[in-house]
């Protein structure tokens, strides 16, 4: 296990695979293995941040109010009938959901699995720490470890289901500016609406919408920076740290780890080949008007599925600006992989399957 | 329940579920957009 902690700190370090995560994860790896170092022991200081961050569901939490101070959603709020790529963009999440219950994973350790899809790791951390939490290790490694590769992973997808004539659809300048009090309403309304449908999911949605009042509102520039810097590094590298810790070796070493790990990679291929078919189907529906690249950009992972869809638009079309109208599928990604998460764990606690 | 018709059961529910409520927040957007819509501000008369 020092070994594949020192192979995280590498690709964290030498080949710039988020490193913020894999480098503070790769360490607690290589700590929590020390023999007879103890971090994870009844009264190691690893275990007193796994019981009272991750188990609380505070670390994952107050990421997402990061998130939400860092994330701006007018280029949504221009084009919102783009958001239903970011819904498209979840499918991969109940796909893999289906094949982790077909490979034998039980129900909560397949919701843990599956949610990998979301492509967003601070939800991938907050299901799997809820549900799964000794698979929280190999799902986080598997959630942040796929999120730097989307440009590696994407690209061929997308040329597989798409022609060339589609894509080289050159899409028209958005030029729909939004009122600051939409901006400002926007959080609120999100927030009382979704969490009403899906209550379960509420201290998701309602910290990602807290840290973007905070930002748009534009009257607490401490608070929202605070959230977007202090808190957030401070969360960052807790949490990294911590989910290190969770890869002792004799529950990490498994089996069931490689399995995770290829159920993740396919979770975030057919979250990229439902949003190309999906922007093929509005392609369709709008004569032509959508080029189907920007459905790849319906994922969580922002702004790197986004430039995705620019780089491959333009291959074929130099002339080919997509950025703003991927950048809007992507902010959809990042409301529809919380909203998928919420949407799960309502589902899962009318079913009975856990408490509400 | 067993195994395949809760994966059935949640796939259905999540998927149909994420796009719904995604759906209505796009309505919301308009909604917003139409009740509170973008006002250029005034921009200071240029100097003769």
């Amino acid at each position: 296990m020092i070994l594949i902690g020192s192979l995280l700190l590498y690709l964290g370090i030498s080949k710039g695979y988020e490193p913020l995560l894999l480098l503070p994860i790769g360490f607690g790896a290589i700590l929590v293995n020390i023999p007879l170092a103890g971090l994870m022991d009844e009264h190691g200081i690893l275990r007193y941040f796994y019981e009272n961050g991750i188990l609380t569901e505070i670390f994952p939490v107050l990421i997402f109010l990061g998130i939400g101070a860092m994330t701006d959603f007018s280029p949504l709020l221009e084009n919102p009938k783009i958001i239903l790529l970011g819904a498209a963009g979840q499918f991969g999440i109940f796909l893999t959901l289906l094949l982790a219950l077909a490979v034998g994973f039980d129900k909560l350790d397949a919701v843990a699995v599956a949610i990998i899809g979301a492509c967003d790791g601070p939800t991938a951390i907050y299901v799997s720490s809820k549900y799964a939490p000794h698979l929280l290790g190999a799902v986080s490694v598997a959630a942040y470890s796929y999120m730097s590769l989307v440009p590696l992973i994407q690209p061929p997808i997308m040329r597989m289901l798409t022609t060339e004539r589609e894509r080289k659809i050159v899409m028209g300048v958005i030029r729909q500016p939004v009122s600051k009090t939409t901006k400002i309403l926007f959080p609120v309304v999100v927030t009382i609406f979704a969490s009403i449908l899906a209550p379960i999911g509420t201290p998701l949605i309602g910290t990602v919408m807290l840290g973007n009042l905070m930002k748009e509102s534009g009257v607490v520039e401490r608070l929202k920076t605070a959230s977007e810097n202090e808190i957030a590094n401070i969360i960052t590298l807790l949490l990294g740290l911590t989910i290190g810790a969770t890869m002792e070796a004799d529950k990490f070493l498994r089996g069931e780890t490689l399995l995770v790990l290829g159920l993740g990679l396919v979770a975030i291929s057919l979250d990229t080949v439902v949003g190309v078919l999906f922007g093929k189907l509005m392609c369709l529906l709008t004569g032509g008007k959508i080029n189907p690249l920007i459905g790849a950009a319906g994922i969580s992972a922002f702004p790197m599925a986004a430039r995705v869809a620019q780089t491959e638009g333009q291959k074929y079309n130099k002339k080919n600006y997509l950025l703003m109208h991927a950048m809007s599928a992507n902010a959809g990604g990042q409301i529809g992989s919380v909203i998928a998460a919420a949407v799960m764990l309502s589902v899962l606690t009318g079913m009975g399957i856990v408490g509400g | 329940m067993d195994i395949w018709t809760f994966g059935w059961t949640l796939s259905i529910i999540g998927m149909a579920g994420t796009m719904l409520v995604l759906w209505c927040i796009s309505l919301l957007i308009l909604l917003l957009r139409k009740m509170f819509p973008y006002k250029p501000e005034a921009t200071a008369p240029k100097k003769a």
